[in-house]
């Protein structure tokens, strides 16, 4: 390893930098983020989560019923909605594959969520130096991830056309309740999902062309970018990074 | 006997509806201005002492609604078919039921259906608007055009009634012949039952005419008879006359106390609700931390930190013999 910053920590095992994460030094310095499968895999659990999220409410609430006219009637997006429901659960089942071990909890994060307000509060350079997610991040993945677990067994509980005889009306009752809290529960996940991306700017990158600056690594996760630099990726293909 | 409804007068004028659109009192999924008067409200009454379990009623149900049953087979019992369909609005349910105080099988007949809920669940639970209607006689009626097919009607009610057809994916139940009440008819079942164990008039009249019965039975040993007209649910718009009213549950499951389930009720209140408001709170506060707080922008000490880091920054790389491998750092 060279040594351009000798003040760097000794990088522990990383098993957060996963493969396809590169460092390309240069003005400014790009960091690889995401593969571009991992773009595209997200991007269809995004849309189809955001038409999910559409459909239900049209469901939900006789306020939001005139949503359906966004699916073609009533009838539609009776039909539609628990199939975008199985796409989103195959969708978000591979980036689960993708990404649960860099999602993994470590100890750093306790300390960033005790440092949670000094992030809202703009002092950043208070947080601790985090991995390639911080708590927050793995929070709305490990949240997600359960949510959808509920949402897709609930959901298939209450999909009478195909599923009607396999559970009592007692069941399904139960099934709808817990499927419409659940949903509200993960929209709100969503909000904040979202609201990071807004607010913690050239984050979009990421997940658009795949990568970020160096100030953004180094700025928000000081420590993937380290691990990035001192550490080959684990990837075998050894392209050299330019 | 209770003086039978007389059959329809062929002036043309007596065809006009009397009741509509200007009658109702719910609306799924809306909410709708009561009218300013309410019609005398209507009942069907089914006095089970009376059935014969002859099924004229499940035959004059499927006629007058042109629907045909598909044919079955045979499960060893009178029912058929075996469940409440999509064609089969009305069901006789025969239960044999061993009195334990008298030894006695008693065979108890119920013509299952629509309950016509004062407060109905189905309704309640029905996200679309328009697709289920109570007019202020009573009378809860599925409109096709608007459903959707979801089944939430059949989750809301407390009898377990609607189903959804598998040809037009829309919700079917009884009616009470709301299209045959509208012109002054009884019900198409009530009309074919030969020892007017259907009866229809007002709810009033009916209920008279339950006291007038239950007197009877009552006079003749059956001391638990009585009328189920369930609270629970507001009353009903189709009562039955039961000679063991104090247990419901034995003429094939009716509920004892039917009301609209809790889980349900909080479905559509408190989540509703509060899922909203908790939605919106999540946005508001992303806006107001936006507006307060303003972005987090990466500023130029972190990208040079970064070019630092990572280096070769301002000449290219590499600098020097290469390091240990393809990923220089």
């Amino acid at each position: 390893m060279t040594v351009h910053d000798p003040k760097a920590p000794v990088p522990e095992p990383a098993d957060d930098v996963q493969s396809g994460d590169a460092v390309h030094p240069g003005h400014p310095v790009t960091v690889d983020r995401y593969t571009v499968g991992a773009r595209i895999n997200h991007w269809i659990t995004a849309v189809s989560l955001v038409l999910l999220a559409l459909s239900g409410l049209a469901l939900f609430t006789p306020k939001l019923f005139f949503l359906t006219g966004l699916f073609g009637g009533g009838q539609m997006t009776r039909i539609l909605h628990p199939w975008i429901g199985v796409v989103l659960f195959c969708s978000f089942a591979l980036l689960f594959v993708r990404f649960w071990r860099a999602n993994l909890p470590k100890r750093v994060d306790a300390e960033w969520l005790a440092h949670s307000s000094d992030l809202l509060a703009g002092r950043e350079e208070k947080m601790p130096e985090v991995g390639k997610y911080n708590a927050g991040q793995k929070f709305v993945f490990w949240s997600m991830s359960a949510l959808i677990l509920v949402l897709i067994t609930s959901g298939i509980v209450m999909w009478d056309q195909y599923f009607y005889p396999f559970t009592t009306i007692e069941q399904k009752r139960i099934a709808i309740l817990v499927h419409s809290a659940t949903a509200i529960f993960a929209i709100c996940v969503w909000i904040v999902h979202v609201y990071a991306a807004i607010w913690v700017k050239g984050t979009f990158s990421a997940m658009t062309r795949g990568n970020v600056t160096g100030g953004w690594a180094w700025r928000h996760h000081r420590k993937w970018l380290r691990e990035l630099v001192h550490k080959p990726a684990k990837s075998g293909t050894g392209t050299p990074a330019e | 006997m209770f003086p039978p409804i007389p059959n329809p007068s062929v002036d043309p004028a007596a065809a006009a509806p009397r009741f509509g659109e200007k009658d109702l009192i719910r609306r799924s999924a809306s909410t709708i201005e009561p009218p300013a008067t309410r019609l005398t409200e209507v009942a069907k009454l089914i006095d089970v002492t009376k059935c014969i379990g002859c099924k004229a009623c499940q035959a004059a149900c499927l006629e007058w609604n042109h629907l045909t049953e598909e044919i079955g087979i045979n499960h060893g019992v009178y029912d058929n078919p075996m469940d409440l369909t999509e064609n089969t609005f009305t069901l006789m349910r025969f239960t044999e039921w061993v009195n334990p105080e008298t030894e006695n099988l008693e065979w108890l007949i119920r013509k299952d259906g629509c309950m016509h809920c004062e407060d109905p669940g189905c309704l309640k639970a029905c996200p679309s608007p328009g697709a289920i209607v109570q007019y202020s006689n009573g009378i809860v009626d599925f409109q096709h055009e608007n459903c959707i097919g979801c089944g939430y009607c059949i989750k809301g009610c407390p009898f377990n009634i609607p189903r959804i057809s598998k040809v037009d994916h829309t919700a079917y139940k009884c009616t009470l012949c709301s299209d045959r009440v509208a012109v002054g008819q009884g019900p198409a079942c009530q009309k074919a039952c030969p020892t007017q164990a259907i009866v229809f008039g007002t709810k009033e009249e009916m209920k008279g005419w339950a006291d007038f019965r239950i007197k009877d039975l009552k006079s003749r040993g059956f001391e638990n008879a009585g009328l189920y007209d369930p609270q629970g649910v507001g009353g009903t718009h189709v009562m039955y006359v039961l000679h063991h009213a104090d247990q419901p549950s034995i003429y094939a499951g009716l509920p004892d106390n039917p009301r609209i389930s809790p889980i349900v009720e909080t479905w559509k209140g408190i989540t509703k609700y509060m899922g909203m408001a908790l939605m919106g709170v999540a946005a508001a506060a992303g806006v107001l931390h936006y507006l307060v707080a303003g972005p987090n922008k990466v500023t130029e000490e972190d990208e040079e930190n970064a070019e630092r880091l990572a280096g070769g920054a301002t000449v290219p790389p590499p600098a020097g013999p290469a390091p240990l491998e393809g990923r220089r750092s």
